[in-house]
């Protein structure tokens, strides 16, 4: 029962109509997954050369990085959004499918917060620890390989995983570029039944279950990384 | 005398605008058991980093085996500078072992996978053999029995001993002890005192910096007091720690024995 201007609502839930659209919300449902996972894999590869140049001896590609880094971390990322999919076509002739603007937006901006997760993480691996392999004979690079890249993960993994849950909700801008992502769906869905607290209701439970699964597979793999704690 | 088989000259080390090391000169012969004893900031760590290039020395030779280290340089000033390709670098530390003051053990490794790791990444060893050479090292320091144990489950005097049978794998001609003793509860000391003695009687080459100065006397061939960047006093340990000739010496060794009983 709700209270509305004084009187008492009887709301009578109605999932039917929305039950009837079923197919258009696991639509959503799938496309919404695709947009992360592709934008959750290139961003990390990007996010992983660019925590490269961030720790790089020279200047020149270090500060790059960092201006690419600091852009994306103080823009919007529904600007982003639009200047892929409004913007390139006017300025460059560059056209692309709502599908690759979002995943450009979503990867690039992720990388920058996946370069820090990275960097920081490697960072934050005791000076020893390298030297202990070096003194073994190892090379630098066998040394981050072997000694601190597998310490390095087992931190960086929680921080990853948010910022992943980050990117997985932010797909939902993706519905403004007319992407039938699960939100677009749900907008798709009210339009029709009317029923925007069953829709919006129901959608909202689809994210949370999906990034209640995804979490518990996560920490399945940071007890995996991490064993020797 | 035979040809040393670590041959430092004319050391010097700066970090930044401070001159830590101002030439050190150094021959080690095969078999001789070292102790650098010295106030701290005295730079005797910093000695012991630079043999194996965990510093890089400002300048000086360090020759191994009777060959020179590096390729040496004319800057545009007209200077030399000796410079260093990380592949010999990396030649060098297999051959130099090294114990750290904070054990730097793998902890994401066990204990055998800690012993391993250097034969199987550096020398390209198969499993087996490594496992096979890790297992008489461990044996050798008393862990033989820890050997699925991950470093965060053994007290400091066990992740020492395991730091140097990780260093003893290699077979290294020369180790270096940096303050081995100086991070375990009193109560630690003793073992890993006694691993090292075990190596001394197999009649290994050892470079030891410490503040143990009974270790030190027991230990050493030779004792040499580090002070200001620069040799003070070099000799026997009885010369240097029973009958010191030099004032900073004797000084050192009063405020050591101040609350001795």
């Amino acid at each position: 029962m709700v209270r509305v201007g004084g009187t008492l609502v009887n709301y009578i839930w109605d999932f039917s109509a929305v039950f009837s659209h079923a197919d258009l919300l696991i639509l959503g449902l799938r496309n919404t997954v695709l947009l992360a996972i592709v934008s959750i894999a290139i961003g990390l590869a990007v996010g992983l050369a660019l925590a490269a140049l961030l720790l790089c001896q020279y200047r020149v590609p270090r500060y790059a990085a960092l201006a690419f880094v600091e852009f994306y971390r103080s823009t919007p990322p529904i600007v982003h959004f639009f200047w892929f999919y409004f913007a390139l076509p006017v300025l460059f002739n560059i056209e692309m499918s709502p599908f690759a603007a979002a995943v450009l937006a979503l990867s690039t901006q992720s990388s920058a917060f996946y370069a820090e997760v990275f960097r920081g993480g490697i960072l934050s691996i005791e000076r020893g620890q390298r030297e202990a392999g070096s003194a073994l004979g190892m090379t630098k690079a066998q040394a981050m390989r072997r000694v601190v890249l597998p310490q390095a993960v087992a931190r960086m993994i929680a921080p990853l995983v948010e910022r992943s849950f980050e990117l997985t909700k932010t797909t939902a801008l993706a519905s403004t570029l007319a992407f039938a992502d699960l939100l677009y769906q749900a907008m798709m869905i009210n339009s029709e039944t009317f029923r925007p607290l069953e829709v919006y209701t129901l959608v909202a439970l689809m994210y949370l279950i999906l990034l209640t699964f995804a979490s518990a597979l996560a920490r399945i793999g940071e007890r995996r990384a991490a064993r020797w704690r | 005398m035979n040809k040393p088989i670590l041959s430092v000259t004319d050391l010097h080390k700066s970090f930044g605008p401070q001159h830590v090391l101002k030439g050190i000169s150094l021959d080690v012969q095969a078999g001789e058991r070292i102790a650098i004893i010295g106030g701290s900031g005295s730079g005797k760590s910093t000695f012991l980093r630079c043999i194996n290039f965990m510093e890089m020395p400002s300048q000086g030779r360090i020759a191994l085996d009777g060959h020179s280290l590096g390729s040496v340089k004319q800057t545009r000033a007209g200077e030399t500078r000796v410079n260093y390709a990380e592949r010999e670098l990396c030649q060098v530390r297999a051959r130099v072992g090294m114990v750290f003051q904070q054990f730097n053990l793998f902890p994401h490794m066990t204990v055998l996978e800690n012993v391993m790791e250097g034969l199987v990444t550096v020398k390209r060893a198969a499993k087996t053999e490594a496992r096979e050479v890790a297992l008489s090292q461990l044996t050798k320091v008393g862990l033989s029995n820890r050997l699925d144990a991950y470093p965060s489950q053994l007290s400091g005097g066990q992740q020492q001993r395991v730091a140097i049978a990780r260093a003893l794998a290699m077979e290294p001609e020369i180790i270096l002890f940096d303050e081995p003793t100086s991070s375990l509860d009193p109560e630690l000391v003793g073992e890993v005192l006694r691993s090292i003695r075990v190596l001394a009687d197999e009649g290994r080459t050892m470079l030891l910096v410490t503040h143990e100065l009974g270790f030190a006397y027991h230990f050493a061939t030779k004792v040499i007091f580090l002070a200001d960047g620069v040799f003070h006093e070099v000799g026997t340990p009885e010369e240097v720690l029973k009958e010191p000739k030099q004032q900073k010496t004797k000084e050192f060794l009063r405020r050591f024995n101040e609350f001795a009983f």
